[in-house]
This record gives structure tokens, sequence and C-alpha cells, in this order.
């Protein structure tokens, strides 16, 4: 069992996303109340965004400072199409978003390919910006500033009548952050994984072994844009209310400094960022409101707080905060193994940075 | 035509503020290999300090001063204590450190300052000026922003260009390594670079604060703005930059006018697009290409 399980990456994965999905069913039903549910619905939808985020960045090494924008196409998708169709079922709204997302993905991909560095942060950048302020000029079918509501989508009649939309909506989201991951350890872990790393690690190197590296980008881009959509779709649900102000320019640099924190490059790190991109606000708001502050002061303490997590995170942990676990793993396994004698085993060698 | 001059003339005027912020991140990027998205945030906190100088009573020309001398400050310190340890780490750590950055200046200044939006004085008159009967199609304040962003720039072209400051500044982003040999103090340059691009900043954030109004995010689209300004430009030119950010305000102005001021930084990401697909690298960057 053991042998077959270190053999098949599919199988292994398999087993543990099963398991993790089992696990947060548990905990959805009976553990936890419902206002956690909301907060764990919220961290995987960023979740969902920001592992799409990890492929392009973290693994393909293209950086995104838009993602918010892909979003809100995301959630613009499933909402006027609610509007147009409200009998379609929910998987439909999720798939449509994420197709429309993942042909603005493509488009952007063809144009990124072309950049680098600084002169693709300013272009998604723009793009963080001018994008929330189209619903506005068309009003008619987006709603304008106050934009469109979005029906919270009304659990199946076997769960019974007493069963609250807002779990069914947690199940959903966690289904659909489950099958995301899924993918996505698969992708990063085959080969279409390691010719994103190659491209992100040696243009020329990966041009002389015959990878397309622009066709490689777009590709990369795509997928990453379609997780957007689909974080996009349940964010629409979860808010309820589809309007540019969900979309600021804030989200789009939120989603990518999470990752980076988190631990650029990998997907446990996207789920850290996600974390405390919901949690540290709550815990440090009701820190805040225990103070009897001004209101001034107080609606403006985790923001704060999270400028300077970052600062302090990128100065102490350059790695981000997965990079830094493993590396007190690997430096605790190694005094371990160190303290066993001379035979054993050789320590894990370190893995290339990033 | 009555339109088109109107349109120009505020697409120009708006240009030198994007221009400031342009050259801004100009000189940060020449000299650190930084894109400072803190810059915005920074004009925004100087231009908080100069309205509260002049709420106090002093003069305008005080709370420009101080403005600037802020700017000048905060820059300095921010590349001394927080860029310097990020400056040998991977581009990715820098961006997200001016992030924070950005982050936390905004959350400070309404705790500092409050967070409604606030009207900001002009030195003079913004009101079109009116010669023999006809009214011209700009003020006295359009006058002083181009004239402002102008001098500015001369100024820094002649420190750069006629001092040893300049020189030692320039050699230090150009090759810190052999600058170091020549005995020229490399991290004492940087700092410099950087406090004279938030000063340069600092006079963004009061040029543009009586027409966008001063509240903590009021500096995010200027900046973004001014960065697609810099980008069109190619980042490594000054001149790229003012150019570029001219033209970026008068398309933003063209598109605001004749189709709709919603869809104006739609316009502007357009244009940017549109240049980078032609120019990859910018329109004024002789730098080579990365491509195989």
């Amino acid at each position: 069992m053991n042998t077959v399980l270190r053999n098949s990456t599919l199988l292994r994965h398999g087993v543990f996303f099963l398991g993790l999905a089992a696990l947060l069913l548990v905990l959805t039903s009976f553990v936890f109340d419902p206002y956690t549910n909301y907060n764990v619905t919220e961290v995987a939808i960023y979740a969902i965004c920001t592992a799409g985020l990890t492929v392009l960045t973290g693994i393909n090494g293209q950086v995104s400072l838009g993602h918010g924008a892909l979003m809100m196409i995301g959630a613009y998708t499933t909402s006027v199409l609610l509007t147009w169709h409200p009998d379609l079922p929910l998987i439909l709204m999720l798939l449509a978003s994420m197709a429309t997302t993942g042909i603005a993905g493509a488009i952007v991909g063809i144009a990124g390919a072309r950049l680098r560095g600084p002169y693709l942060a300013g272009a998604t950048l723009a793009l963080a910006v001018a994008l929330p302020q189209v619903p506005s000029h068309f009003a008619s079918v987006f709603g304008g500033n106050q934009g469109l509501n979005v029906p919270t989508p009304a659990p199946p009649a076997f769960l019974g009548g007493d069963f609250s939309p807002e779990q069914w909506l947690a199940w959903i989201t966690l289904a659909a952050a489950v099958i995301t991951f899924f993918v996505l350890a698969n992708l990063v872990r085959g080969a279409t994984g390691r010719r994103f790393r190659m491209v992100r690690d040696n243009e020329v190197a990966a041009r002389l072994s015959g990878i397309d590296v622009a066709r490689t980008q777009v590709l990369a881009y795509m997928i990453s844009a379609a997780c957007a959509g689909l974080a996009g779709s349940l964010f629409a649900y979860w808010v309820t209310v589809t309007s540019p102000s969900g979309f600021t320019l804030n989200l789009s640099l939120s989603l990518l400094t999470a990752i980076v924190i988190g631990g650029l490059g990998s997907l446990a790190g996207a789920v850290i960022g996600s974390f405390i991109l919901v949690y540290l606000p709550v815990w440090t708001g009701g820190f805040a409101s225990s103070l009897n502050l001004s209101s001034n002061v107080a609606n403006n303490v985790p923001l704060a707080i999270y400028g300077i997590v970052l600062i302090v995170a990128i100065l102490v942990f350059p790695r981000g905060i997965a990079g830094g676990i493993g590396s007190i793993a690997r430096g605790a396994t190694r005094i371990i193994r160190s303290s066993r004698g001379p035979t054993a085993l050789p320590a894990a060698p370190e893995s290339p940075s990033q | 035509m009555r339109l088109f001059v109107i349109y120009t003339v505020d697409g120009i005027t708006n240009g030198a503020v994007y221009a400031a912020v342009a050259l801004a991140l100009v000189m940060i990027w020449r000299a650190t290999r930084i894109i400072n998205y803190a810059q915005g945030a920074m004009a925004m906190f100087t231009t908080y300090i100069a309205l509260i100088v002049i709420r106090h009573g002093a003069p305008y020309w005080l709370g420009f001063v101080i403005a600037l001398a802020a700017g000048l400050v905060i820059g300095a310190a921010t590349e001394r204590i927080l860029v310097r340890p990020v400056e040998s780490r991977p581009p990715l750590n820098a961006v997200i450190l001016s992030l924070g950055v950005l982050i936390l200046l905004e959350a400070i200044a309404p705790m500092l300052f409050g967070g409604q939006t606030q009207s900001f004085p002009t030195p003079v008159s913004n009101i079109d000026l009116v010669a023999g009967g006809t009214t011209l199609d700009f003020s006295p304040f359009d006058l002083f922003t181009v004239g402002a962003v102008l001098v500015a720039m001369l100024l820094l072209f002649l420190v750069f260009q006629r001092t040893t400051l300049g020189l030692r500044m320039r050699a230090a982003a150009f090759n810190p390594e052999i600058a170091r040999i020549l005995g020229i103090r490399v991290g004492r340059m940087l700092t410099l670079g950087w406090g004279l691009a938030a000063l340069l900043g600092a006079l963004a954030g009061m040029l543009a604060a009586p027409s966008v109004y001063l509240y903590p995010s009021n500096m995010d689209e200027v900046l973004v703005f001014g960065f697609t300004g810099a980008i069109i430009g190619g980042l490594e030119s000054p001149v790229g930059a003012v150019a570029g950010a001219v033209g970026v305000g008068l398309a933003l102005s063209y598109v605001s006018g004749y189709i709709g001021s919603d869809l104006a930084p739609l316009g502007g990401f357009v244009i940017l697009i549109v240049v980078l697909m032609l120019r990859p690298q910018g329109l004024f960057s002789f730098g080579t290409q990365r491509q195989v």
C-alpha cells in the first residue's frame, strides 16, 4: 500500500483530498457555527483564486496585480446570467464564469507573454483600475454602481427544509476548492508544471528544450484566470450583490500579497495567505473594537496591522510563511536524524529556492 | 473645436501631474530596480501634512515647502530602513514590501487626519483666465501646475547632469560595484535618490489634491496613470516618462470628454497594451531585448 501511494501521485493526492473533503464536511456540518462557516467560505473563495495565482506567479513566474479584475469578470458572468435566466443550475454558472474568465485570461496572457517584470505588473495594474469602471458605463447590463442582486442558491430538497442556504453554499465552495486544489496539485507535479517552472527559471533553456514559451505562459494565464473566474462566481453568491465596489484595487493587491506572505509557489501557501486575508481583519477588528478607539482609528487598525504584517513578513520570512515552516521543519528533521547516529539516512536535499 | 481645446488643456495639466509621478518612479527604478508602488500613498501623506500646516494659519507656501521636505525625509527613510534589506532579494519581495508600505500609509492617514474627503487650497486662482473679454481655457493654477513640474524637471536635470553629486548618483545607479571602488558611498546615493523621488511625488500630491480632493486613497489612480506613462516611455528614460505621462493625460482627457469619464481608465489600459504590443520595452527604451 505504502509503495503504491508513493509511486502514484494521482492516487496519493486522491486519498489526501478525499480525506480533506470528508474532514471539511464533518467540520462544516457539526463543528463550526454559522459565523465560522461564513468565514471559512470566504477563505475557500480566496484560496481558489490565490491557488490559480500561485500557479501563474509562483510556478510560472508571471506577476499579476490584476486578479481582482478577473474575479470581477467571473462574478459578473454569474450575476448577469442569473438576471437573464434565474433557473439555470448553479454548476452551469460556475462553468460559464470559468469559461468567460478563461477567455479573458487568454487575451491578457497573449498580451502578457511579451511582457516581463514591471511591464507586466503595470499592464495588469492598469487592468485592475480600468475594469471596475466599466459596469458604471454600461449600467443597463451590469446594474451600474448599485450592482446586481444574486440570490443565495437554495439547498436541494433531500437535505430537509431547515437546511440553511449558507451551509449549502459553504459545502459548494469547499467542494469547489478541494477539486481545484486536487487538479492544480496534479498539474503542478506533472509535465505541465515542470514546463511552467522551466519557463520561469530559464527561458532560454526552456526554448532550447523545445518548449513554446509563449504558449506555456498563455496556458498558465488561462488556468489561473479560470480559477479566478470560479472564485468570482462563488464570491457573487457569497456577497449576494455584485457591484464594482467589491472589486477594488485593494482586492487585486491583497491576492498577490497573500500568495507571497503565504509562501510563493506553494499551494499550501495560497491557503495560509487566504486564511490570513480573512482572519487577520476578524481578529484585529475584534481587538481594535475592544480598545474603545474612535471609529476613524478602530476601522483602520486591521488594515494597518495587515500592512505591518506584510512588511515584517517580507523582512523576516523572505520565502513566506510556508517556506519558513518548511525550513524550520527541515532543520528539526536534520537534528533528529543526526542524533540517531551515523547510520541515519542523509537529510533530504534542500529544495531549490522558490 | 472649443471642446477639443478644453480637453487638451485638461490633458496637459493632468499629464504634468502624472509626469511628476512617472519621473519619481523612473528615478527609483533606475537607481534600485524597484517600482515604488507606495509613491502615491507617500504623496497623499505629505499632502495631508501640508493641509494641517495650512489649516493652522500658515501661508500656502510654507505648507508647500514642508510637504516637499517631508517627502524627502519619508522617501529617504523608506529606502534606508525598509528597502535596503530587500534590494538583493527576488524582485517580488520589493513589490510586496512597497505594497505593504502603501497599505500601511493608507491605514494610518485616516487615523491621524480623518477619513473624510477634504478640499485642498490652491496658491493661485483656479478659475479660467479672461483676456480681452474672451475666456481662455486655462486657469492660473493650470499654469502653475505645468510650470512647477517643468521647473522641478529642470532642477533635477541640472543636479544630475551638472553637479558632482548628480554624477555620483548616476554612477551609483549605473554600476554600484565600480562606483564603490571609486569611493562613492553607493548606499547614501540610493537613499538620496529615493528622497528626491519622493520629493517629486510630494509635488505631484500638492498639485493633484485641489482637483482630485484629499482622502487616503486619492493618489491611487494618479499613481497608476503615472506608472502607465512611465512604462509607455520605457521606464529607463526620464524624457520618455514625461512624454508618456503627458500622452496618458491627453488620452484620458479625450476619452473622458468624448466617450465617458467611466471609460477613461480603460482607455489608458488599451493605449498601454497597444504601445507594449508594438514595443514591449516602451517607446524610449534602448535596452537590450531579453527575448532569445
